[in-house]
């Protein structure tokens, strides 16, 4: 084959998608426009956050919520230090499984901790809210270290 | 900063039922090594396609392999800018982008020297346009010509006599 | 009822590391794809069945699979399918499809171009939609939440992290761990080097296969297990689809001589190697793995050639293959392949 540059082009790929959010997903949205936090309890009694649409052991259709608390404990982070477009900060932060408390299993989100030294595994934090909510997980701008 | 900044859909009891979830990405694409040619071909006023080696089809433009036979495309040739329409539809729809006035005809051409055919614009009465009619390119200026089919700006018709439609009925 | 004979025969890749900005996924695949057959010594035309996997996310270009099909000349029309994941789920599709006894045979490729995009925020699609996406998490930040919780359960450091990478990319553990984060706790060197890439693989069975192939890599199990999306629903330290998956793929049953396993991350390959019990005695990814080149789509039937030529070519008689997709290995593909029939 003849050797050739071949040309490139940028390209931008882009979808406006509207998502159904259904009867479970659309409680855990309605309520972080409230200012709150629900999970789905199971059968077992095990209080999931963000809800599952079905029992994680017995596939049952989700009934039952429970309002879970606004802090609770990092149970393990990543430190992000080049923010990416999109994502909850535009400076340096960190990444958390978050397990609220009340909640037997842990959501991601953002930590603004400033440093990567006032992270620790076990630490505790609660959320920053946005100041306009609308129904969103990024209702939660990002959590915040509980104890300055 | 976030993508979901819009308001979410509400229903009369105010439970969120809809969230805007828009996609963004940006890529560099390559339009591949046989593409690439094409491309640069037209920008040079040419039309370059390439002949399979196992079942001697040209294809313009060339692609990456023969997609009857699986292999690799051969020997570079330069096709004519003329050609017959195999088939075509009448546009009435309009959508975004669209640089024609509507009603408008969008039609398939087998450009003489070539084994498949190409897609693009006919400018003519969409009444008088049928199966078989001889067309030709009309060529952007070379000094406007970009590296895409935008090169040529649509297919005239030439005048000659119909194509007889054995020469072309391979290239539906 | 045991399970028909199959057998890989043939394998070829492409792994263009950092990226091949030249050819177009046709004209990657197209070697590719014709030196796998030819390897195989069935003609084209005879094979049963072809099978892809890619992700149209990767180049941005929708339903990209149609255009691949010129790469196999499919005419007269042939019998194929087509899975949005990596290549190994599609050799898995094959594997089924070969299950029902009216083919003997089938092709399976892939090819992923994951340079000509941003992988962090590419993959960042593959995830939940509504609670994770928004948050444009990339694969490093998820993947060092997972590096975290295994570094505080406190067998491993970030040393062990260094050390599979200097032995599967080079470099120095002592030195590369000197190294700056990129997303802590993880360095540039515990994530695999962003590829473009192709594989075919070329599955044949019975006797077919013994025809073709003097060794053929008999597949003596294979099982696919997926867990939980939601990384906080998980024990990220432990792999138990890889372990489930292992377990019912046979891997325990005898003496494994080399493991190729799709490890994305440093701290992954920890995660399945104990997942899978193998121990010191076991070659790990000779072939560099994932870490050293990962073309997405590509990189898991690629695990899958790499450990069948060590069989074909006489090297191994016990090989383990595995494939992972999805955040923090949520689902996993295991598969023993031996020499003896």
């Amino acid at each position: 084959m003849a050797a050739t540059d071949a040309l490139t082009a940028p390209y931008v790929l882009e979808y406006t998608y509207r998502r159904s959010v259904g009867p479970v997903l659309g409680r855990f949205l309605t309520g972080l426009r409230a200012g709150r936090i629900e999970g789905s309890r199971s059968a077992a009694g095990k209080v999931q956050v963000p809800p599952s649409e079905h029992d994680p052991d017995t596939g049952a259709p989700t009934t039952e919520f429970v309002e879970v608390g606004l802090a609770g404990v990092v149970t393990t982070w990543s430190w992000a230090t080049a923010p990416r477009p999109g994502q909850p900060l535009a400076q340096p932060f960190a990444w958390a499984l978050i397990k609220l408390d009340g909640a037997d299993s842990a959501l991601l989100h953002a930590v603004d901790a400033g440093a990567p030294e006032k992270m620790k595994t076990g630490m505790r934090v609660k959320v920053r809210w946005q100041a306009e909510r609308t129904g969103a997980i990024t209702d939660i701008a990002c959590f915040e270290p509980e104890a300055p | 900063m976030s993508d979901a900044s819009k308001p979410a859909k509400k229903d009369a009891d105010g439970e969120v039922r809809r969230i805007k979830a828009p996609v963004k990405l940006d890529y560099t694409v390559t339009a591949g090594l046989a593409l690439s040619r094409f491309l640069k071909g037209v920008t040079a006023g040419k039309l370059l396609g390439q002949r399979c080696g196992v079942c001697s089809k040209v294809y313009v433009p060339p692609r990456g392999g023969c997609p009857t036979c699986g292999v690799g495309m051969g020997e570079q040739v330069e096709v004519k800018d003329t050609g017959t329409l195999t088939t075509f539809c009448i546009v009435n729809v309009p959508f975004e982008g669209q640089t024609m006035k509507l009603p408008y005809v969008y039609g398939l051409i087998a450009l003489d020297g070539a084994d498949n055919a190409l897609h693009h614009l006919i400018l003519a009465p969409p009444e008088e346009v049928r199966m078989g009619m001889r067309l030709r390119a009309e060529w952007v200026p070379p000094e406007s010509r970009p590296a895409s089919m935008e090169a040529i700006r649509w297919f005239v018709p030439t005048g000659e006599p119909d194509a007889p439609w054995d020469s072309y009925k391979e290239h539906l | 009822m045991s399970p028909r004979e199959i057998a890989i025969v043939s394998y070829a890749s492409l792994l263009a590391v950092p990226g091949e900005p030249q050819r177009d996924e046709v004209e990657l695949l197209l070697p590719v794809v014709t030196e796998a057959v030819a390897r195989s010594g069935i003609p084209k035309r005879e094979l049963g069945f072809t099978v892809s996997g890619s992700c149209d996310y990767l180049g941005g270009r929708p339903f990209s699979f149609v255009m691949a099909l010129d790469a196999i000349g499919a005419w007269p029309p042939i019998a194929e399918s087509h899975v949005e994941m990596d290549g190994a789920f599609a050799l898995y599709e094959a594997w089924v499809r070969l299950q029902c006894g009216d083919v003997d045979s089938a092709l399976v490729y892939a090819f992923g171009r994951s340079t000509q995009g941003d992988l962090g925020r590419v993959l960042a699609q593959q995830l939940d939609p509504y609670t994770l996406s928004p948050l444009w998490p990339d694969d490093t930040a998820l993947a060092a939440l997972q590096a975290r919780a295994l570094l505080d359960r406190g067998r491993v450091s970030e040393r062990d992290f260094a050390a599979v990478a200097a032995r599967t990319r080079g470099g120095d553990a002592d030195e590369l761990v000197q190294r700056p984060y990129t997303v802590a706790p993880l360095r540039a060197h515990d994530r695999g080097t962003v590829a473009d890439g192709a594989a075919a693989v070329v599955l044949a069975a019975g006797d077919l296969a013994r025809k073709v192939c003097k060794r053929p890599a008999w597949i003596r199990g294979i099982d696919h297990r997926i867990e939980q999306h939601q990384l906080g629903q998980r024990d990220l330290t432990r792999s138990v689809s890889t372990a489930l998956a292992g377990e019912r793929a046979g891997v325990g049953k005898g003496p494994v001589d080399v493991a190729e396993l799709y490890a994305p991350y440093t701290h992954q390959e920890l995660i399945l190697r104990e997942a899978l019990g193998l121990g010191e005695g076991v070659e790990v990814n000779p072939s560099g793995g994932a870490l050293a080149a990962h073309p997405l789509m590509v990189a898991g039937l690629s695990r899958f050639g790499e450990a069948a030529e060590r069989i074909i070519d006489g090297s191994a008689n016990r090989a383990v293959a595995h494939a992972t997709s999805g955040p923090c290995l949520q689902q996993n593909l295991v598969a023993v392949l031996e020499a003896a029939p």
